[in-house]
């Protein structure tokens, strides 16, 4: 059933050869330096047309025929028990058809929901929202960390403490390793709470047949699996009466997956109502209530020896996602540099605030800030360069080649070397480390189909999240059928389709291209099958290029691809692929590293970024045009997180200040400096594709590697994020 | 007109601002993001005898636009936004609602010519003029120079501003066939992407801008 390969695997000046066991039916990975026809090579998105136009249909633009609009009213108190609704009022106004008490009495946060109406307008929703009577019992609340890790603070949870159970892990001896260091430092670091700021607000379309137990779902998710189930169970309904839809997404970064609250809200008005309920949330709302990346108080002590050696690094943190956990960040300081002496404590504590989501490598931007500045105040201490204190500290070859290809297109010697402006304006430079482990896992199947005219399908389960799976796909199966991109169609985005995966933690592309490449192959064989005896061949003798299956040793003796269509005895043949477990491969893990360089004008506080250059590993690039886009992007959210991004609360109130697009700073163009993007290439050989995740491991370094070049810029570390003028004043002793 | 007349009475949820109210205060916003207002329906009122001030609303009422170049008849309440017009009663979803308060751009469209955020505007303002949405820039077999740019360039990540996005763009080089990196930055300065799109929006314009110097 299985067969044993030998592998070239590696990267340019480090391949070695890796054994291992594939299944029989599964293609063999692709090798370092093999070379591919369309895999790797730069494709616009096959779907970049229809969103350039408008055409694509986003859960926001689904109109249905009857359909009604839904709308949430949410509580605006942050700490209350509702003892009565009245729902009369919103009942009675002309145009509503459905209106239902939501479950939960008990409210944690101003923005819970409580009640949800149905009716035949947007407006008339939202006007029906103001007519439902809530009599809230309101209770003392708190919303600040600080102030709810306080042994006096109202409990946002009744009887216990705000303050959650410690998460502890260590290695060898923090304690010895500070004592036997040559220099130390101490310092504490802060990160804001972040919001997702989808543009495409959480929302759903539902609808059930006339007899109730069939339910169609339209939502901007992550995971149309995970929705269908979670209606399945609330419902009571077999998960195959539930068919969940999202072909395009407009922005999820974590916060997306299962039937969250408005999901509920829309089907169940749906039923309440008899035909069709749309449910998209106000930016307010979105804001509020969908989600958040916790903020974080980090206190690090770090150690070295004379050699520039770590010998110790401690972290005592804690944070607050709300009514959520989730809160911790010590993923770098365990495993992106080495050292023999790690201690990490991570505390959540609960406030009366919005519950926290999933965000873009949750814990890992908070938590590279502090370490990456942290490893700059050291190293300056010690008296070392910061990039040979990196390289000394890391034992990843990956690493070490990315350091010394981004330190040469960034400048790095020149500029870190260059002085100080004697105006205003200081210029500096930062570097910091990405890790991330984007292998996949096995669970989504593919379908693979060709029809007699010669069109080309492959249908999985997944989800674009708007990292261009429909073209990642489309050029796998491209690939190993020997056509163009433009000659594949992918569909994907319904539970109709094989099951696939969340698109959340970096899983879509190498967990699905690896099921389209063995389902791709799988049918080619099949055309194999069919073009065999045309050719006077064996099908194991022939391969698929060029768009024509030909003979390998003769590739004269050929014919096309649509001709072997043709002779397709029904309308189509199809074939599946499965996804199977991870080989050990090359390596799992992936490195990466980001150059920043800024301007920090010291009389406004106003920090400028002005170029990043990124280097990534991602295994083998399918696509370095839309891969591009994303590391643009993790770049970008980056220095959003580092200059501008804070959800602020108002401790007097309990409600958010800037749940608004005008009152939370985003970045925008006028902010985005220029970016480099280098990709290193690794095979590693861990699935028939090699290909890894790219989303969130361009994320990780970018706050850090801004915040490093502050540092250099200034003299002084400014320790709290977002680094805004105010606090850029402060750490210089301006203010 | 008193356009507090036409808002129907109830009650208010603390903290909140209404549409009217915001409106109202939004011209200094749109100015400084380099977009222009709609005033309320000028091209009307100057039919009107002196002293007679139109009145619409609360209820429904019967207006004709002209959207992409076909006039359009629509039985909307007079509070309805141009950009719910265009999305819940005529079927053009291309336009995206994002923020619903003119900070973001996903809602851009072409007012006789120039970009407007149609959150900002009422429908019935949008009468007498010609609007343009993304629907009638181009289609996804015969695409604007703009949009086939985004495409080439890659612009667009999950895709929710490009609309928006585009539209600026496409405004832009239309003031200036040859604009800038600089003069696109500002173009797009209202147009929030929360994936992080620009480097190619910047690229995929300047593309854009090469291209209609060839064609001229």
């Amino acid at each position: 059933m299985s067969r044993r390969v030998t592998l070239n695997l590696g990267f340019q000046g480090n391949t070695r050869d890796v054994t291992i066991d594939i299944p029989n039916d599964e293609p063999t990975p692709w090798q370092w330096g093999e070379r591919l026809a369309v895999f790797g090579q730069p494709t616009p998105r096959v779907d970049g047309p229809l969103k350039a136009t408008g055409a694509a249909h986003y859960t926001y633009d689904i109109e249905l025929p009857g359909m009604l609009y839904g709308a949430i009213l949410r509580s605006p108190w942050p700490h209350a028990r509702v003892r009565n609704i009245d729902l009369s009022g919103a009942q009675n106004l002309a145009g509503v058809r459905a209106v239902l008490a939501l479950d939960d009495r008990e409210i944690r946060f101003a923005g819970q929901e409580v009640a949800a109406v149905a009716a035949i307008t947007s407006d008339i929703a939202a006007d029906a929202l103001k007519l439902i009577k809530v009599d809230y019992e309101t209770q003392p609340f708190v919303v600040e960390m600080d102030d709810a890790a306080k042994d006096s603070a109202p409990r946002v949870f009744g009887g216990g403490s705000n303050v959650g159970r410690t998460s502890s892990s260590s290695i060898g001896e923090v304690a010895k390793g500070l004592e036997v260091a040559a220099s130390t430092i101490e310092a504490t670091y802060t990160t804001a709470v972040q919001t997702h700021v989808c543009l495409e607000t959480h929302g759903a379309v539902a609808s059930f047949n006339a007899a109730g137990d069939q339910l169609t779902v339209w939502c901007s998710t992550q995971g149309v699996f995970s929705v269908r189930d979670d209606l399945a169970v609330y419902f009571t309904l077999p998960p195959d009466n539930v068919r969940v839809i999202c072909e395009y997404l407009g922005g999820g970064f974590g916060s997306k997956f299962g039937a969250t609250p408005e999901i509920m809200a829309a089907a169940r008005l749906a039923r309440a109502a008899g035909v069709p309920v749309k449910v998209m949330l106000p930016r307010g709302d979105e804001s509020r209530s969908t989600g958040n990346r916790p903020n974080s108080e980090q206190k690090v002590r770090l150690g070295v020896d004379r050699d520039g050696r770590l010998t110790a690094i401690d972290l005592v943190q804690r944070g607050s996602g709300g009514i959520g956990g989730g809160a911790g960040s010590a993923g770098p300081f365990k495993s992106v540099y080495r050292c023999a002496n790690v201690r990490t404590q991570e505390t959540n504590i609960y406030t009366n605030a919005g519950p926290s989501a999933p965000m873009r490598a949750p814990g890992w931007p908070q938590g590279c800030f502090a370490l990456e500045l942290a490893m700059d105040e050291m190293a300056r201490k010690a008296g070392i360069d910061r990039l040979e204190f990196r390289r000394r500290n890391s034992d990843n070859p990956v690493r070490a080649a990315e350091y010394e290809i981004g330190a040469r297109a960034f400048g790095w010697a020149e500029k870190n070397e260059a002085a100080k402006s004697g105006g205003p304006i200081k210029r500096g430079v930062g570097v910091a480390s990405a890790e991330w482990h984007a292998v996949g896992v096995s669970g989504p199947e593919a379908q693979a189909i060709a029809h007699r005219d010669g069109s080309v399908e492959v249908r999985v389960g997944t989800q674009d999240i708007g990292t261009g799976t429909r073209t990642v796909l489309a050029i796998v199966a491209a690939e190993e059928l020997g056509l163009p991109v433009n000659r594949v169609k992918s569909e994907i985005g319904d539970t109709r389709f094989l099951f696939s995966v969340p698109s959340g933690g970096s899983l879509s592309a190498p967990s699905n291209s690896p099921a389209v490449r063995q389902a791709a192959a799988h049918l080619r064989d099949k055309l194999f099958r069919i073009a065999a005896p045309i050719l006077g061949a064996e099908p194991t003798d022939l391969e698929a290029a060029d768009e024509k299956i030909r003979v390998r040793t003769n590739p004269s003796r050929a014919i096309s691809f649509n001709d072997v269509c043709k002779r397709i005895p029904g309308d189509s043949i199809s074939a599946q692929g499965e996804r199977v477990p991870n080989y050990g491969g090359f390596r799992t893990d992936q490195a990466g590293c980001q150059f920043a360089e800024v301007e920090v004008d010291t009389e406004t506080g106003i920090v400028r970024v002005t170029h990043v250059d990124a280097v990534h590993d991602a295994g083998r690039i399918v696509d370095p045009l839309t891969a591009r886009s994303q590391v643009n992007g993790g770049i970008l959210m980056g220095i959003g997180f580092a200059l501008f991004e804070n959800r602020r609360m108002d401790p007097a109130l309990g409600i958010m200040v800037n749940p608004t697009m005008d009152d939370y700073k985003l970045l925008g163009a006028l902010d985005v400096p220029q970016i480099d993007v280098t990709f290193f290439e690794v095979a590693n050989g861990i699935t028939n594709t090699g290909v890894m995740g790219l989303g969130e491991v361009a994320h990780v370094a970018s706050t850090a590697a801004v915040a490093c070049a502050v540092y250099d810029a200034l003299g002084v570390p400014v320790r709290s994020l977002p680094m805004t003028p105010d606090r850029v004043l402060a750490a210089l002793g301006h203010v | 007109m008193n356009r507090d007349d036409r808002t129907p009475k109830s009650p208010r949820k603390p903290h909140a601002i209404s549409r009217r109210s915001f409106i109202k205060g939004a011209g200094a916003v749109a100015a400084a993001a380099g977009l222009v207002r709609v005033r309320s329906a000028e091209a009307d009122e100057k039919t009107l005898p002196p002293g007679v001030v139109e009145k619409l609303g609360p209820a429904a009422a019967t207006i004709e636009l002209n959207i992409n170049r076909k006039p359009v008849t629509l039985e909307i309440e007079p509070r309805v936004t141009l950009l719910r017009a265009l999305r819940e009663h005529l079927g053009l979803t291309g336009t995206k609602l994002v923020c619903d308060r003119g900070a973001c751009g996903a809602c851009t469209v072409h007012l006789d010519g120039k970009p407007v955020t149609s959150c900002m505007v009422l429908a019935i303002d949008a009468r007498g003029h010609e609007v343009t949405t993304i629907e009638g820039l181009g289609t996804p077999t015969n695409m604007h120079p703009v949009q086939a740019a985004f495409v080439e360039a890659d612009a667009q990540q999950c895709g929710f501003c490009t609309p928006g996005m585009v539209m600026s763009v496409a405004a832009a080089l239309e003031r200036n066939p040859s604009a800038t990196v600089e003069e696109i930055k500002h173009a797009t300065a209202g147009n929030t992407c929360r994936c992080g799109t620009y480097p190619h929006v910047f690229t995929a314009a300047l593309k854009a801008a090469g291209r209609a110097t060839e064609n001229a």
